[in-house]
């Protein structure tokens, strides 16, 4: 019997929107199906209907030939078809093994479980102890307890929701040895996700969903990135290319910047040092969690910095709080975006007040000049195509893409001479990301500097000229790219950083 | 079934008119409690006495604005620290100890005719309390002790002080032995705005702080340096604001005003220093700042409604023989119902029919 998939034709809506509309697809089996979109493109609509946890309003689906409409996720547990979701549902107090035999519906227990999760994990090359304890795993290996965790339903279709998106570049290439075994065994993949090189490198068929339709069925290997992307968010994307590499005379330096950190679970700095020009991007790499927020904290002035570690056109500006240093002509975009970079529980106006305000006559004397701020906030948000109905609305009912529009916005009608940012397009589409980057880029091109701290390599990769690696609360040198650059960027990624810690992310985009 | 759903955006509508539901949710419930509580008295006049008598007999009205002067000023106080998330709750204690500051200064010079006396009476009663904040704001910067618990426990501390005070160093010589200290002369008395009543120029200074208090708030960086502060801490700290100023503002800025009450309930109604000064105004301005949603001119008519609940209650206290907690229970209720319809600014209420 074949497993295959075939959907037609479902619609679901939600009041007037709808979140699919007439989308088909069909997945054949030991096939690995990839589905893209970008965020609020009806992905996860039409996921939650393979999977039985929403019913469409019309449309049909065909599962190994039978009439398949599962009115619950257990249904279609029931019919081989298993799903990892991209949030765990994992007892962390708990050992893997009791994790998976509480995920199981009680089907096949028996006394050798643990050797059959061991014969499961030699088979499909998931290295995972069935006695460890959830909680003290990284989250590659939580993955793993889930994927396992589902095999062990004997799944004709695995749904994989943006399996990527919080693993190493050697967890990232793990996975993908397991997924070609598994399809080679027989059992269909599909697999959600916006990062493209991925898809073109392990997904045999795609199908691409942008606001609800089926723009297109296709074989991603035919198609440039460039050309999926631009499928994705339906318009065509700006090369980036700086146009204008003058690199000038220096213009900030971090001089043996060293700091514990006050957090007992922060992560201490030591000795960082850094020089950047005029005109020059400079990325810092590296996974979460190794320092980034601490070192993000020093730059904005949030915390005050040691005597001389801190220079600014020729200035020592360590003892100087963010607004000090924003009458220098330093701006920051810090990577959180609610409760952080923006109020939540207020306007668009009243966070453009967050900064420099008197810089904009916005403020004068400290009187704000309400007028004078709708005037700029709705410069920001034309100018950055930030989608909301007015400057009034909350932060907060914004959503992630748009925020940090509006933030980076907000920094970049300032003129920066130095713009320092952190996780710049972090959950923000592609088409965003890419307005994001050129906006960048132009000021770069203007002779300011910028500093970007992310953990999305692709990012760093195409934007810097000049890459550190951010380890352990260690900045490395700039790495010299001429020669196997990426090869020892990795390298310093990973440098010594135990498995259990690395938290997160190279090359990733989530969700928000 | 009934389901709240969230608002994209804050209801202007309900902003209005949510006040205007909960004053009729709490009549209605006053109503429901009367008809059970009362025998052989008519629900009506006691609503009457409770609710009109005070606004339309000129007597009771200008009862209500005197004791409405006090929890304005001490309920702006308030609104303002609590906007910054910092919780003042014992501006009883900061109320009485710019009582004792304030009354000093005018015992001091006793008798002694000049202009100047009561601005500086007024000046000590505002550092009086502006101290005794003070106190909580150095504990809670320094060693980071919890604001609320410092200033409530200082409000016991203070009223004992008061009691010491006038058993001791501002008794009256020639008072019997009263605790109670000398009755000021006419130099440290409030001048008194409307002949023949207690009411004095306490609520014209309300007025006018109310409105400062509007601009600094609405108008000025300040205002957004404390709204930050309170709702959003880090951003507060990317903006440049210094956390612990935002601290001291807090504290200083309400134990400022709390002691300015104070002082002027002791050279204004009571015209001298008495056990009697602590009339819990600290702690019911809480209630006047929230029902004021923390707005400095709401602050003024919120004042106005527990003024009533005041006057009103011990109205019918006099004339029924009602318990004297009728006024803590409308309080209460007030403030409850206030709670609940704010709930309709941001959330709308959506009936559905449930499946099966």
């Amino acid at each position: 019997m074949k497993y295959q998939l075939e959907v037609s034709n479902i619609t679901k809506s939600y009041g007037d929107l709808k979140a699919n509309d007439n989308v088909s697809l069909s997945i054949k089996d030991s096939s690995i199906h990839a589905l893209l979109g970008e965020n609020g493109a009806g992905k996860s609509t039409l996921v939650k209907i393979i999977y039985g946890s929403l019913t469409p309003d019309s449309g049909e689906m065909k599962w190994a030939n039978n009439n398949y409409s599962p009115k619950s996720p257990f249904q279609a547990r029931e019919n081989g078809i298993a799903m990892v979701f991209q949030h765990f549902s994992l007892f962390e107090s708990l050992t893997v093994e009791d994790n998976i035999i509480l995920g199981l519906d009680g089907i096949g227990l028996n006394e050798n479980f643990s050797e059959q999760i061991i014969k499961y994990s030699k088979q499909y090359g998931l290295d995972i102890n069935p006695q460890q304890v959830v909680g003290d795993l990284s989250v590659g290996a939580r993955q793993r307890v889930e994927i396992i965790r589902c095999l062990m339903q004997n799944p004709k279709l695995l749904i994989m929701d943006e399996p990527t998106s919080v693993l190493t570049p050697q967890e990232v290439a793990d996975l993908f040895v397991t997924l070609k075994k598994l399809a080679a065994d027989g059992c269909a993949i599909l697999y959600i996700s916006h990062k493209l090189e991925e898809v073109r490198e392990i997904c045999s068929e795609a199908t691409i969903l942008r606001g609800g339709k089926l723009v297109q069925s296709c074989i991603p290997q035919e198609h440039s990135q460039k050309e999926l992307a631009e499928m994705m968010i339906g318009k065509k994307l700006t090369e980036l290319a700086r146009t204008n590499i003058t690199v000038g005379e220096n213009i900030f330096s971090i001089d043996n910047l060293s700091r514990k950190s006050d957090d007992i679970y922060g992560v201490n700095l030591e000795n960082i040092a850094l020089k950047m020009s005029k005109g020059s991007i400079v990325g810092i790499a590296g996974v979460a969690g190794n320092g980034q927020d601490e070192l993000m904290e020093l730059l904005i002035g949030e915390i005050s910095s040691p005597k001389s570690t801190l220079n600014f056109n020729g200035q020592d500006i360590g003892a100087l709080n963010s607004h000090e240093r924003r009458q220098l002509s330093m701006f920051f975009v810090p990577e959180e975006r609610l409760g952080h970079g923006a109020v939540p529980d207020m306007s668009l106006d009243e966070n453009m007040l967050l900064s420099r305000p008197d810089a904009t006559e916005m403020t004068s004397r400290g009187v704000i000049d309400w007028t004078k701020v709708a005037t700029h906030s709705k410069k920001v948000i034309d100018t950055f195509d930030v989608q909301t109905p007015s400057s009034r609305m909350l932060a907060k009912s914004l959503s992630g893409g748009n925020l940090q529009k509006f933030m980076v916005g907000r920094e970049l009608i300032q003129d920066p001479e130095l713009l320092i940012v952190a996780q710049p397009t972090w959950g923000v589409d592609a088409g965003s990301a890419n307005n994001i980057h050129q906006a960048l880029i132009e000021l770069a091109d203007k002779g300011s500097a910028i500093l970007i701290i992310s953990q999305d390599l692709d990012e760093i990769l195409s934007l810097c000229e000049q890459i550190h690696v951010l380890s352990e609360g260690k900045l490395s040198d700039a790495v010299d790219m001429k020669s196997n650059g990426l090869e020892k960027i990795s390298q310093l990624m990973v440098g010594g950083k135990k498995e259990k810690n690395s938290k997160l992310i190279v090359g990733a985009k989530t969700d928000d | 079934m009934i389901r709240l759903i969230p608002r994209v955006e804050n209801s202007t509508a309900m902003v209005l008119l949510s006040p205007l539901l909960a004053l009729t949710l709490t009549a209605l419930s006053a109503y429901l409690i009367f008809i059970f509580v009362l025998v052989d008295i008519p629900v009506s006049s006691v609503f009457f006495t409770l609710f009109i008598e005070p606004l339309i007999d000129s007597y009771y009205f200008s009862e209500l604005l005197v004791k409405a002067a006090p929890l304005m000023i001490i309920g702006l106080g308030l609104s303002i620290g609590f906007r910054a998330g910092i919780w003042n709750i014992g501006a009883e204690g900061q109320y009485v100890m710019g009582g004792i500051a304030g009354s000093a200064v005018g015992l001091y010079f006793y008798n002694v005719e000049a202009l100047w006396l009561l601005p500086l009476m007024t000046i000590a009663g505002i550092l009086g309390g502006m101290f005794y904040a003070g106190i909580a704001a150095f504990l809670r910067i320094k060693y980071q002790v919890n604001e609320i618990l410092v200033t409530l426990m200082l409000t016991y501390v203070a009223v004992l002080f008061l009691s010491a005070m006038l058993q001791g160093p501002l008794r009256n010589p020639s008072g019997f032995n009263f605790p109670e200290s000398r009755i000021f002369h006419d130099s440290a008395m409030l001048p008194i705005i409307w002949e023949g009543t207690r009411l004095h120029i306490g609520l014209i200074v309300a007025i006018i702080l109310s409105l400062v208090a509007w601009f600094g708030i609405k108008k000025h960086m300040f205002g957004m340096q404390i709204k930050i502060s309170g709702s959003a801490p880090r951003a507060a700290k990317f903006a440049g604001f210094d956390d612990n100023k935002t601290v001291w503002y807090s504290l200083l800025i309400s134990g400022g005003l709390a002691g300015l009450a104070g002082l002027f309930e002791a050279a204004g109604p009571a015209g001298q220093l008495t056990p009697g000064l602590p009339a819990f105004y600290g702690f019911t301005a809480i209630i006047v700042a929230f029902l004021a949603r923390l707005h400095p001119v709401g602050v003024l008519f919120s004042a106005l409604l527990i003024a009533l609940s005041y006057v009103g209650g011990e109205n019918v206290q006099i004339e029924y023989n009602l318990p004297s907690s009728i006024t803590q229970i409308f309080q209460g209720m007030l403030l409850f119902y206030f709670l609940a319809c704010d709930i309709l600014i941001k959330y709308k209420v959506v009936l559905f029919k449930t499946k099966n």
